[in-house]
C-alpha cells in the first residue's frame, strides 16, 4: 500500500478532538503508517456546498493538491462529511461529461486540478488494511460484556456509487471491528438513519425528533452505548442529549463514544490516547454495566462448572477402575 | 437491360426530408433506367399494381424500389415483381427511410444521399442474375423448450394439429410458475384446478414426448431439419418402474432439504415428488442432500421402494431429437429480493416474497392454506404489500414494468382479508397498472369491497421493533411520511429472464435484449417469430406476461408452427455460397471458418480436394467468401462483382459531387 496521507478535518481539531486522538492512536498501535497532509484547510463541509458547488469543489481540491504535492497517493479522514467532500470533488473533476466544472474549479484554484487521488474513510482503512482478524490479534483488554449499537450515520456508505464501501443499507465494517474487540454488537436497525445532522442549527425540532428515534431504538435493543463514526452525529446524540431528552420526554444517559475510542480501549492504550473524559455523557455506566454482565456470566459459568465437578466424582465412583 | 425505379414518399416519412421527385428525376439519367417515378405509398395496393403494370408495359428486366428497410418490405416487393413475371431476385431495394429520411432533417443532403443509394441499387441490379430456390423435406415434429403454462398450451395445440411434440422441461415436473399459484386474478379461481387438467393432457397425449429434468444442450441444423441434443439429468430413480406412490418420500431420513417448490417456506426430503399434481408423478433424488449419495450410507428408499425403482448409480443421459421447428417457452424467474436491503429482505424472516406468500395461501402449500408468520407461526393481523420490488427501478437495472405485480398484489390483499377477516392489508404502490379485461374493476373491488388500504408512495425502510415490522414510507398523495406496524411484509417481486436464457438464445441463434428476454422478429407484426426461421417464442421468455397473454402467445406460436410444417417441402434461400470448382485449390480454410458446418471437402478423381457447400445448411453469412484466398467462393446475390458495382457507383457519384 502506497503512502497514506491523514486529513483530520476541522471537527477533529476542535469539538471532536477525542476522535482524532483515538484514531491516531489506533492507527499507530495497529501499525498503519500515515502522515498528516501538510497545511490542510477546511474541506468546505455542508456550508460550502449549500452555497456554491464550485467553491466547495475548490476547497476540497486544495486539500487534495496538498496531499498530492506531499507525495501521498491516498488520503484518509475519520470524518464522513470531509470524506464526502473529497470524494465528490474527485468524482466531479474526473467527470469527462462535465468539463465546465473542472475548468471553474481550476480558475478558482489558479492552477491545474489534482490528479485522481483516492480518498477513503479511516474506518475503511482499519477494516481493509488491518481487518477484524488483525485487530483481534492486538486486543489487550477485550470489551467483554459491552453491548454496542454501531451507528454509521447516513453518509458513511451513501450514496453507494460515490462512497463505494460496505453495504449501504446494512453496513458491517464497524460491527466486525468491534466484535473483534470483544464487544457484543447488538442488531441495530437504525445503523444508517439520519440524526438530523446540520439541522441542529436551523431546525432544532427536526434534529431532536430524528436523534430521539435513534437513541430510543438503541435503548430498546439493549445497548450500553452507541458507537459512532461521525463528529456531527456524535454531537447531536451526545452534546445535545439534554435538548433531545426534553423534546422526547425521556431521560436517557446512553453514552456515545467514537468507535475508535472503544478500539483504543480494547487495544489497552493509555487514557490520554482514548480521552473518554471528553464525552458529555459519562462512559463509566456503560463499562459498569458490561462488568456486571460479565461478572454475572462468570458466576453462572462457575456454578455450572461446580455442578459438573460435583457430579463427576460420583460418576467415577460408579465406574469401576479400568 | 431495362430497369424501372420507383421512389416512395411513405406519406411524409420520406417526402418530408427528401425531394423524392428529384431523386426519381435523377434516376432517369442512370444507365439502363428506362422508367422512374415517385409514389405516395409504394407498398400499397395501387403502388404494387403500378409496379406490376409498368413491368409488363415497358417489358422491364429489373426493378429498384427506394423506400424503407428491406426488413420491412423486401418480401412484399419481391412477390409483386414475381407476379409481373420477373425473377424475384431481379429486384433491389434502396433504404431511404431508416438510412436517410429518419436520421437527418437536411433536405438537400438527404436528397443527394437518397440519389446515391438509388444509383448503387441500379448498378447492382445491372449485374444481378436470376436465382431459383430449391426445395427440401421437413421433419413434421416440434421441440418446445419449457413446460410452463405457455409450453403446455403450445404442446397441446401442436399435438392437436397432428404434430409430434418433444417437450423439454428443466424441473422434474411441468407446470412452471403457474403451478405454484394459489388463485389467479381477476376471477380468483384456483390456479392448479385450471392448469392441472392441461398438465394431465400433456402427460397423456401420445403425440407429446415429455422430457423433464432435461435441458437443451445443443441445437444444429435449420428450419425443417433441426437436430437437438438434450441432456437428461439423472433423477436416480428409474421412471419406468416408479409408480409415484410416495413411500420413499415418507421414509427418507434427510428431512432438512429446502423446498424449492414451496419457495423455501418449508423443508422437504431428499427424495420425493415436488407437489401432489406433478406431471410426471415420479420421484427424484436431490443429490445434494441424499445421505446415500453424499455420505454413502442410508439406502432407506431403495429398501422401501415396492418396485425397485431406485438407481443410485444412474448417470446423466443424452438423447438427440430431429424436429422441424422449435418453440422457446422458458418463462421467467423472479427478482432476487435480497438485493433490496432497505426492506430487510433476507435478514428478517417475516419479510417474504409474493410467491412465498402464494405458497402460504395455497391449500396444498406448506401451511395448508393458513397464513402464518415464518418467525413464530402466528397469524398476522397487519400485512403490508410493497409493489415494484425489482421493477421500474433503474438503480437495480430493472427499468421495465413487470406488468402483473399490481394485479397479483390486489389478489393477495383480497385473499388476506378473506383468510383473516379481522386483518388489515396495506399496499404501497407507485402507479396501479391494471389494463386487462376486468383488471381495473378487480383492483377497485380490493379497495372498496375488501377495504384494502392503498398508499401511493415508496417504502424507504423496514425495521423490526417489539415483534413487529415497522414499515416507513411516504404517502405522496397526503404529502407526508407514514409508518405502519406490520406483522408480515410481502414484497411484490418483479420478473426477470429465466436463468440461462441468454445461453439458450445463443444455442437457438436468436437475439435477446439487455435483460435476457428473447427478441421477437417485429414487436407488432411478428410477435411470436424470431429472426431465426423456424424458431418461435411463447410466453414470458419474450417479456413479462400474465397467464392470459402467455397462453395466447403460446397458441399463436403453435399456429405458426402448424402453418410452417403443413408444407411437405420448404424452399431454401438461394442466397447462399457457391464454390467455383475451377478456382478452388482445396485448402480447406472455408471448411474451418464456417460457423454452421455447411462446407465439406470432396475428393476428385485425381485425388485433389474441392470445397462443396451443403445448400440446406448454408445460412448465407459470407464468412467463407471473405476467407477464400483465391476468391473461389461467391455468395449468390452478393458476389464480388455485385458489391463492387455498388462501391464503384458510390465512388463515382462522390467524384461528381466534389467536382
Amino acid at each position: 500500500m502506497s503512502a497514506l496521507g491523514y486529513y483530520p478535518g476541522c471537527s477533529q481539531s476542535g469539538t471532536a478532538a477525542e476522535y482524532d486522538i483515538s484514531t491516531r492512536a489506533c492507527l499507530k498501535a495497529l501499525g498503519v503508517a500515515m502522515a498528516d497532509v501538510p497545511d490542510w484547510t477546511c474541506c468546505g463541509s455542508t456550508p460550502a456546498h449549500t452555497v456554491d458547488h464550485f467553491l466547495a469543489g475548490a476547497l476540497a481540491a486544495r486539500n487534495l493538491i496538498q496531499a498530492e504535492t506531499a507525495g501521498f497517493s491516498r488520503v484518509t479522514t475519520p470524518c464522513p462529511s470531509c470524506l464526502a467532500a473529497l470524494k465528490t470533488a474527485n468524482h466531479r473533476l474526473a467527470d469527462a461529461a462535465d468539463p465546465g466544472y473542472r475548468a471553474e474549479v481550476e480558475r478558482l484554484l489558479g492552477r491545474a486540478a489534482p490528479g485522481p487521488l483516492e480518498a477513503v474513510s479511516t474506518l475503511q482503512v482499519l477494516y481493509e488494511q488491518v481487518g477484524p482478524q488483525g485487530v483481534k490479534a492486538h486486543v489487550a483488554r477485550p470489551l467483554s460484556g459491552l453491548r454496542v449499537a454501531c451507528y454509521y450515520g447516513c453518509i458513511m456508505n451513501r450514496p453507494p456509487g460515490l462512497m463505494a464501501f460496505d453495504d449501504p443499507e446494512n453496513p458491517v465494517a464497524m460491527d466486525e471491528l468491534l466484535t473483534a474487540c470483544g464487544a457484543e454488537v447488538v442488531d441495530f436497525p437504525f445503523k444508517t438513519e439520519c440524526c438530523g445532522a446540520a439541522f441542529g442549527m436551523p431546525r432544532l425540532d427536526v434534529m431532536r425528533r430524528l436523534s430521539a428515534r435513534i437513541i430510543e431504538m438503541a435503548v430498546s435493543v439493549g445497548a450500553d452505548c452507541i458507537a459512532v463514526a461521525c463528529p456531527l452525529c456524535q454531537m447531536n446524540l451526545d452534546l445535545r442529549r439534554g435538548q433531545v431528552n426534553a423534546a422526547a420526554h425521556t431521560d436517557s444517559r446512553l453514552p456515545v463514544p467514537y468507535f475508535t475510542q472503544l478500539m483504543a480501549l480494547a487495544l489497552g492504550l493509555p487514557d490520554k490516547d482514548i480521552r473518554l473524559d471528553k464525552l458529555v455523557l459519562p462512559f463509566g455506566p456503560a463499562l459498569a454495566a458490561a462488568d456486571e454482565r460479565e461478572k454475572a456470566r462468570e458466576a453462572e459459568r462457575a456454578a455450572k462448572a461446580q455442578a459438573k465437578t460435583a457430579a463427576k466424582p460420583s460418576d467415577k465412583e460408579t465406574q469401576p477402575c479400568a | 437491360m431495362r430497369i424501372g425505379v420507383m421512389v416512395c414518399h411513405c406519406g411524409n416519412n420520406i417526402a418530408a426530408t427528401v425531394d423524392v421527385e428529384a431523386v426519381a428525376a435523377a434516376a432517369r439519367e442512370f444507365p439502363d433506367v428506362v422508367f422512374a417515378t415517385d409514389h405516395m405509398y409504394a407498398c400499397s395496393d395501387p403502388g404494387q399494381k403500378t409496379l406490376e403494370q409498368t413491368i409488363r408495359d415497358l417489358k422491364l428486366d429489373g426493378v429498384v424500389v427506394a423506400s424503407c428497410s428491406p426488413r420491412m418490405h423486401e418480401v412484399t416487393f419481391r412477390r409483386a415483381v414475381e407476379r409481373a413475371g420477373l425473377n424475384r431476385y431481379m429486384f433491389e431495394m434502396a433504404n431511404i427511410r431508416e438510412h436517410v429520411a429518419w436520421i437527418s432533417l437536411d433536405r438537400k443532403r438527404n436528397t443527394q444521399k437518397a440519389t446515391d443509394l438509388v444509383r448503387m441499387a441500379v448498378e447492382k441490379l445491372r449485374v444481378d442474375r436470376p436465382l431459383t430456390p430449391k426445395s427440401f423435406d421437413v421433419q413434421k415434429r416440434v421441440l418446445i423448450v419449457g413446460g410452463g403454462v405457455a409450453g403446455i398450451q403450445a404442446a397441446l395445440d401442436c399435438a392437436d394439429g397432428g404434430l409430434d411434440v418433444v417437450l423439454v422441461e428443466r424441473k422434474s415436473s411441468i407446470g412452471g410458475v403457474m403451478s405454484k399459484l394459489d388463485k389467479t386474478f381477476p376471477t380468483v379461481d384456483c390456479a392448479v384446478c385450471v392448469l392441472g387438467p392441461k398438465m394431465v393432457d400433456a402427460g397423456q397425449n401420445p403425440r407429446i414426448a415429455l422430457h423433464t429434468c432435461s435441458e437443451v444442450e445443443e441445437v444444429s441444423g435449420y428450419v425443417g431439419n433441426f437436430e437437438v441434443r438434450i441432456k437428461k439429468h439423472s433423477t436416480y430413480v428409474d421412471w419406468t418402474k416408479c409408480t409415484g406412490c410416495g413411500a420413499c418420500q415418507e421414509k427418507c431420513p434427510s428431512r432438512k432439504v429446502p423446498d424449492a417448490f414451496n419457495e423455501n417456506v418449508s423443508l422437504t426430503t431428499a427424495i420425493g415428488i415436488p407437489f401432489p399434481q406433478a406431471i410426471p408423478k415420479r420421484a427424484s433424488i436431490n443429490a445434494e442432500y441424499c445421505l446415500k449419495l453424499t455420505k454413502g450410507k442410508c439406502g432407506v428408499c431403495e429398501k422401501i421402494c415396492p418396485t425397485g425403482a431406485i438407481a443410485y448409480d444412474m448417470q446423466d443421459e443424452f438423447i438427440t431429437e430431429k424436429v422441424g421447428a422449435i418453440i422457446a417457452a422458458t418463462g421467467i424467474d423472479l427478482f432476487d429480493h435480497k438485493k433490496c436491503g432497505e426492506y430487510g429482505a433476507g435478514r428478517y424472516p417475516d419479510v417474504v416474497t409474493s410467491l412465498a406468500y402464494e405458497r402460504m395461501l395455497s391449500a396444498s402449500g406448506p401451511t395448508a392454506g393458513h397464513i402464518k408468520r415464518p418467525s413464530d407461526g402466528t397469524e398476522p393481523k397487519t400485512v403490508v404489500f410493497i409493489s415494484c420490488v425489482g421493477s421500474r427501478d433503474r438503480s437495480l437495472n430493472r427499468p421495465y414494468c413487470s406488468g402483473f405485480c399490481c394485479m397479483y398484489t390486489a389478489k393477495q390483499a383480497i385473499l388476506t382479508r378473506d383468510h383473516i377477516p379481522d386483518s388489515r392489508a396495506y399496499v404501497f404502490y407507485m402507479d396501479i397498472r391494471a389494463n386487462g379485461k376486468g383488471y381495473e374493476e378487480f383492483v377497485r373491488r380490493a379497495q372498496e369491497e375488501y377495504g384494502v388500504e392503498y398508499v401511493r408512495g415508496r417504502v424507504a425502510q423496514v425495521y423490526p421493533q417489539d415483534g413487529k415490522l415497522i414499515v416507513c414510507g411516504a404517502d405522496t398523495l397526503l404529502g407526508r411520511q407514514v409508518e405502519v406496524a406490520a406483522d408480515l411484509v410481502v414484497l411484490a417481486v418483479g420478473a426477470e429472464a429465466a436463468h440461462g436464457a441468454p445461453e439458450l438464445a445463443e444455442k437457438l441463434r436468436i437475439s435477446y435484449d439487455a435483460y435476457g428476454f428473447f427478441m421477437e422478429s417485429h414487436p407488432k407484426l411478428r410477435p411470436v417469430e424470431t429472426n431465426t426461421v423456424g424458431v418461435f417464442l411463447a410466453g414470458a421468455c419474450q417479456g413479462p406476461k400474465d397467464i392470459p397473454a402467455s397462453v395466447s402467445q403460446a397458441s399463436a406460436a403453435a399456429g405458426k408452427v402448424l402453418a410452417l410444417l403443413s408444407k411437405d417441402k420448404l424452399e431454401s434461400d438461394p442466397q447462399i455460397a457457391l464454390v467455383n470448382a475451377n478456382r478452388c485449390i482445396g485448402c480447406g480454410k472455408c471448411e474451418r471458418t464456417c460457423p454452421f458446418g455447411a462446407i465439406r471437402m470432396r475428393e476428385l478423381r485425381d485425388g485433389s480436394q474441392r470445397a462443396e457447400v451443403v445448400e440446406t445448411v448454408c445460412q448465407g453469412c459470407g464468412i467463407c467468401s471473405v476467407t477464400c484466398p483465391v476468391r473461389a467462393i461467391q455468395l449468390q446475390h452478393f458476389t464480388d462483382s455485385q458489391l463492387l458495382a455498388e462501391v464503384n457507383a458510390l465512388c463515382r457519384t462522390w467524384d461528381e459531387t466534389t467536382e
